[in-house]
């Protein structure tokens, strides 16, 4: 018998379907990716196996079994019984899924003597002991510690060894590495592959990763619109693809080891940093954000800094663009000393939902720039912004939209047209496409392309993602604790690293090939034997 | 916990300084009021060579920083007051003389301030019990039929004034079933049962209105907590239901409650004017009212000052609670 089968699923939220007809089975031992983009229905999947839609107001039909329990007709008894001890779910985003006020070995406990009789003495032990196992140092110290005081890799961590703390024959990962940086990704899916390996539990993993898939599984399932697309060893689907839409996701990722098409070379300074410091704080709290930075940045080119969360990336987009004073060095702007804000200088924000003003139609927000430049005449701003808009992809009738009408993509494209409002030479991209799926992702990329081409427009794309970094950059940057530690034309400092942080980041790159992954998981775990 | 005795520390110290600038701004407001303050303190029916008196020991001669240093002087060393014909001692927390009823204003404090405290503490428990367990049921029952009897009998309970509630209860449990006796005040070190039997009409009064602020106020805070990642997370790990809501949605929608508790405490400490009229107690707040009517100014200046004083302390004793029950308040 399967350790899953799911028969026929459908989950309905009012009128939307968000699951249609899925079926599925996974054996003991075996690993399967639930791979989509945002809304395909992968994580409603999930939930459904753990019957968390009871009492939601879904309606759920078809059958799900998970380890011999029917998930919808058993009782709630019976179901409490199968979550967490059966199947274990891991969460994404492990700051907000862990509860705040309790120590985290108290809280593995608590699931522990939920499942199993125990003393609390035993269940704080096993606690120790999972943590242990997942790799937290000092784990009998830091199982005392609130979630708080657990870096992003380590709570990921401490929530894998909650699922394993009832040794459960299915682990549910949903989006397990999501919020973290690279390096801290691949320590967390070989975790995953040792501990699949030694219990021999079964394994679905929910992403939007193709290359996380690739890592980690068997086989994989690509969903769209609560609908499976294609099903599959996950060898045969990436290589050769049967169906149109896994061809498109696939091709829409980009590829850490893809050459950048030739570099357009210009003499012409544009932007010019040296010696950019900045601290916060004051006294002993004081941090070094940005640690002695100089970088140019030439008119048409785009310059990529990629780095982990806290290398300063983003301290160092806002001194560019003069949100931020630098404590020390100087920023000039073709030739000229440079400080505050100045229209020739736009930034895009990472986040298009919190960086527009959600009261205010779309076109007044692209129109801020015109008139904080004393454009008073309204006919001439609405044209204006007609024709950005139109630049950016949109439509002149959009200009009357609120941000929540329109998808994270067509957002991006309004922040880049309010960016463009103010004909900038330079404009700072502060992970512009990281909140987007790959295909939206894809567009976005093109357009900045695009607008660079025809504009001659200097671009500053600061992004963690390895991958997109050399997609769109002549140049890159690598910072980290606030230092840029490599620099370089993209395809030398990508082929040829020399520093050994930037090798250690580009190793840890998922690949799209399994037995790449595999190649490379080997050699990953003797470099942290030696 | 070095952090966390540095966060008590701070708080303190907060505390004092607070309850310090607040009893400037009343010394200043009520002592450096146009007219004749020695007239007015010593009331209207006094002589002139009493109005005299009342300055000399007001120290109104004096410029105003050495006033208040003597009046703070009051406060913590004492003071001696001389009466004409004899000189009389006002001990360490001294708030003054009344000079309209010739009583020192500490006393008069004294004696109202158990009543008082009686009545609120004893109210607190109800209302913190009342109205928390009542938002938590309601939050959990969202939807259902429990939930907008909740909803319904909370808005009005909200809605009806104190006396309104007071008089019912009474006439109802006093007057019509005779289950107690109409309450009259009864020393807790006389009597404690009688003293909770007595106090049990006004404890109700009191909290059943403050509970439907804390049974709305849990409510929303408690649908917050539940919708948040970590109580998913430890239902999809099979813990219970009570478990998930006593244990790890209410915690985290207890800090609101807290702050408001503390604000309400202090509050009703000189102000359950209504209820405490109601039903006769002499504490804090009739004699404020009384005291304000006849304007004997001294006590009225005593009274504000121990007034703020409790809402200061009860909002700094929140602040502890808080950062007990969620460090990171610690480190921020």
């Amino acid at each position: 018998m399967s350790l899953v089968e799911v028969t026929d699923l459908t989950v309905e939220f009012g009128s939307l379907r968000a699951v249609d007809g899925l079926s599925f089975r996974l054996a003991r031992g075996e690993a399967l990716a639930l791979v989509g983009e945002s809304g395909s229905g992968k994580s409603t999947v999930a939930g459904a196996l753990l019957g968390l839609h009871r009492g939601t107001g879904a309606r759920v039909g078809g059958s799900v079994r998970v380890a011999g329990t029917d998930v919808r007709q058993a009782s709630d008894e019976e179901l409490r019984r199968l979550r967490g001890a059966e199947a274990a779910m891991v969460f994404q985003d492990p700051l907000s899924s862990l509860d705040p006020y309790y120590a985290i070995g108290d809280q593995i406990a608590e699931v522990h003597r939920v499942h199993t009789r125990v003393s609390r003495r035993a269940a704080r032990a096993r606690a120790v002991e999972v943590l242990d196992r997942v790799g937290i140092p000092d784990a009998v110290r830091r199982s005392r510690s609130r979630p708080h005081e657990f870096s992003g890799g380590m709570r990921q961590r401490a929530l894998i060894a909650m699922a394993l703390a009832c040794e459960p024959d299915l682990l549910i990962a949903d989006e397990p590495t999501t919020a973290l940086d690279v390096t801290v990704q691949a320590q967390i899916l070989d975790l995953l592959h040792t501990l699949r390996e030694e219990t021999g539990m079964g394994l679905l993993l929910v992403t939007h990763d193709v290359g996380v898939a690739a890592e980690s599984v068997d086989e994989v399932l690509v969903m769209r619109h609560g609908r499976a697309v294609e099903h599959g060893p996950v060898g045969t689907v990436l290589a050769s693809p049967g169906q149109a839409y896994t061809r498109e996701l696939l091709d829409a990722v980009p590829r850490v080891d893809a050459p950048r098409a030739a570099a357009r070379a210009s003499e012409d300074v544009v932007l010019e940093a040296t010696g950019l410091h900045r601290e916060f704080g004051r006294g002993k709290s004081a941090f070094r954000a940005v640690d002695d930075v100089s970088l140019t940045v030439h008119r048409g080119e785009t310059l990529g800094v990629v780095g982990e969360s806290g290398s300063g990336k983003t301290t160092l987009g806002r001194m560019l663009v003069g949100l931020l004073e630098p404590t020390a060095g100087g920023i000039r702007y073709a030739g000229r000393p440079h400080t505050g804000v100045d229209p020739a200088v736009q930034m895009v924000f990472q986040d298009p939902v919190s960086s527009l003003n959600p009261r205010r139609s779309v076109g007044e927000s692209i129109a801020d720039p015109l008139r904080a430049r004393g454009e008073r005449d309204e006919r001439r701003i609405r044209g204006r912004v007609s024709e950005l808009l139109e630049r950016v992809g949109l439509e002149a009738a959009h200009y009357d939209r609120y941000p929540h009408e329109f998808s994270g993509g067509q957002r991006q494209r309004v922040g880049i047209a309010r960016a463009l409002a103010a004909e900038p030479r330079v404009i700072v991209l502060d992970e512009p496409v990281s909140a987007l799926d790959v295909t939206t992702q894809a567009q976005v990329v093109a357009l900045l392309g695009e607008l660079q081409r025809e504009l001659g427009l200097a671009l500053v794309f600061i992004a963690h993602d390895l991958a997109v970094v050399r997609q769109v950059s002549d140049r890159v940057a690598v910072m980290r604790r606030g230092r840029i530690v490599e620099s370089g034309p993209v395809d030398e400092v990508y082929d040829a690293p020399r520093e050994p942080y930037t090798k250690q980041l580009l190793a840890a790159v998922p690949a799209l090939d399994p037995q790449l992954a595999a190649r490379r998981r080997a050699a990953r775990r003797e470099l942290a034997a030696a | 916990m070095s952090g966390f005795g540095g966060f008590v520390l701070r708080r303190t110290v907060g505390a004092l300084v607070t309850l310090l600038a607040i009893s400037v701004i009343i010394y200043v407001v009520f002592y450096v009021t146009p007219g004749n303050v020695a007239q007015i303190s010593c009331g209207p029916r006094c002589s002139p060579a009493q109005v005299h008196q009342v300055a000399q020991q007001l120290h109104l001669d004096d410029p105003l920083y050495q006033r208040y240093w003597h009046f703070l002087e009051g406060l913590f060393a004492g003071q001696d007051y001389s009466t004409g014909t004899s000189v009389a001692h006002c001990p360490a927390p001294c708030l003054g003389l009344s000079y309209q009823s010739d009583r020192q204003v500490t006393d008069i404090i004294l004696t109202k301030l158990p009543v008082s405290l009686s009545l609120v503490s004893g109210a607190m428990v109800i209302w913190l019990v009342l109205g928390v367990g009542t938002g938590v049921l309601s939050a959990w029952r969202r939807g259902r039929f429990t939930e907008r009897a909740l909803t319904a009998v909370t808005l009005a309970g909200t809605a009806t004034p104190v006396f309104v509630i007071g008089l019912v209860l009474m006439i109802v449990v006093c007057g019509e079933l005779r289950l107690l006796p109409f309450p009259q005040y009864v020393k807790f070190t006389d009597d404690p049962e009688q003293w909770a039997w007595n106090l049990l009409l006004p404890w109700l009064s009191l909290a059943l209105i403050e509970a439907a602020a804390f049974a709305r106020l849990t409510r929303a805070a408690m649908l917050e907590t539940l919708a948040e990642d970590h109580v998913r997370t430890f239902r999809a790990y099979g813990v219970s239901e009570r478990s998930v809501v006593g244990r790890h949605a209410l915690r985290g929608a207890l800090a609101p409650v807290i702050a408001l508790n503390a604000n309400n405490f202090g509050g009703a400490v000189g102000g359950a004017v209504l209820t405490e009229t109601l039903f006769g107690l002499p504490g804090i707040g009739q004699e404020l009212v009384h005291a304000v009517k006849v304007v004997d100014l001294p006590v009225v200046v005593g009274m504000v000052l121990v007034i703020g004083f409790f809402v200061v302390i009860a909002n700094a004793v929140a602040d502890v609670l808080y950062a007990v029950a969620d460090r990171r308040v610690v480190l921020a």
